[in-house]
């Protein structure tokens, strides 16, 4: 009971060129099974080309009630996105 | 699938009047289709039903891979075989993202399987009937999971992300389980007369039990509005077991065998199948222990944990030992 295996989150690399993303957790004594559980459980379809471990004790994650102070700032910054500026079609793409 | 009879924790519905703020605030969320994540406030009722929801499920899925391991063996080609070994180990996968997402609302792994082990969670009836022969193995693909598919589209909506994000990953992988099923009830619909009587046997002795799958009926259902508000329940059993039927009634025309209800007709009025509910009787001393195979079911549970337990502990002792070598360089 007391000896339950440590939480891991998996990300894969779904194919060459895109980043890895997070797909689920899954129990295991240590990275090498972590990784080797993760192949059987989340990539039974060819899901994968890369997988990542992170032992999710080791995740830092921000709280739900820092939304407002984390990102509202950004909001009132729409000069950040290109569509803010009007350029003339006669410029051309740009 | 595989949620049936979950008890809602709370009072039933509150209207507004009777919410906190924080209440208000959590079921205006919900009624806008915002997911809830797990390190959002949630009130304690929709936790504990959500664990007892997830929960139940995934330990339908650990134990429903009991009654098809039963045939790997006797698998009648290898390639049925390998297709079978295949299925299996996608309901172990399906368990184990379930009982993840269960986890996230902050009850241990361990915990959940004492609770089935200890019979304080349920899993779904079903899994309390035996696969005598090989073409239970066809219709326990078309008509157990095809009612597991019905009752798990709806529920990749659902308002709690990790369990919905499971859902959809369930979804992708059930559709190879029904077909997989059909697909065996095909080969024998059209084969020797001793395979035909052998497909029309299994349907006879599982369509009851798989419309049992949804759950008792609406009148019965006390507490499905509160779920319902929580959208971690989003059709009636009774709308989903109507689904199944009238998607389930032209395969089994295709395939020639009878229904075993001999009720069941099409009713254009309604545009659906009218159908006999099955014996309720049945099923509630099915929940309560006593169907044909609760006592082996749950013992080959407890033994595979109780037995496994050396090698979960020795694989610990032998990553403490690494890390302890690392930290000591």
């Amino acid at each position: 009971m007391s000896n339950e295996w440590p939480l891991w989150e998996v990300f894969i690399r779904g194919q060459h060129g895109m980043s890895h993303r997070h797909v689920g957790s899954l129990h295991a004594p240590d990275a090498e099974m972590a990784i080797k559980n993760a192949r059987d459980v989340y990539t039974r379809r060819n899901e994968g080309v890369s997988i990542w471990v992170v032992e999710a004790a080791n995740i830092a994650a921000s709280s739900p009630s820092e939304k407002g102070p984390l990102y509202e700032p950004s909001n009132s910054k729409v000069y950040r996105h290109p569509t803010f500026f009007n350029i003339p079609d006669d410029v051309g793409a740009m | 699938m595989y949620a049936q009879m979950v008890k809602t924790a709370g009072t039933g519905v509150k209207k507004p009047s009777e919410m906190t703020a924080q209440e208000r605030d959590f079921q205006a969320k919900i009624d806008r289709n915002e997911k809830i994540e797990p390190k959002d406030w949630m009130p304690d009722d929709y936790r504990a039903t959500l664990i007892r929801q997830i929960g139940q499920h995934a330990h339908s899925e650990i134990v429903g891979q009991l009654p098809e391991g039963n045939w790997i063996t006797r698998a009648p080609t290898l390639e049925r075989k390998a297709i079978l070994l295949a299925k299996v180990q996608d309901e172990a996968g399906h368990g184990l993202y379930l009982y993840s997402a269960c986890e996230t609302l902050g009850v241990s792994r361990d915990e959940l399987l004492d609770m089935l082990h200890q019979g304080k969670m349920k899993y779904s009836s079903i899994f309390n009937y035996p696969t005598l022969n090989w073409a239970d193995i066809g219709a326990v693909g078309w008509l157990v999971d095809g009612a597991a598919i019905m009752n798990q589209v709806q529920l990749q909506k659902t308002s709690y992300g990790p369990y919905a994000r499971a859902m959809v990953r369930i979804c992708k992988e059930e559709s190879f389980h029904q077909r997989q099923g059909y697909s065996i009830m095909m080969k024998m619909a059209t084969g020797s007369k001793a395979q035909q009587a052998m497909a029309q046997d299994a349907l006879n002795r599982l369509w009851f039990p798989s419309l049992m799958m949804f759950g008792p009926p609406d009148k019965d259902s006390v507490h499905s509005a509160q779920s319902m508000a929580w959208r971690i329940k989003i059709n009636t059993n009774d709308e989903l077991r109507q689904r199944f039927v009238d998607q389930t009634m032209p395969q089994m025309e295709y395939l020639g065998l009878t229904c075993p209800d001999p009720s069941v007709k099409w009713n254009e009025d309604k545009g659906g199948y009218d159908y006999t509910d099955p014996d309720w009787d049945e099923f509630f001393a099915v929940l309560r222990g006593n169907g044909p195979c609760n006592t082996e079911r749950m013992a080959a549970r407890v033994d595979a944990w109780d037995n496994g337990a050396w090698v979960r502990d020795g694989l610990m002792a032998h990553a403490n030992k690494k890390a302890a070598r690392v930290a000591a360089e």
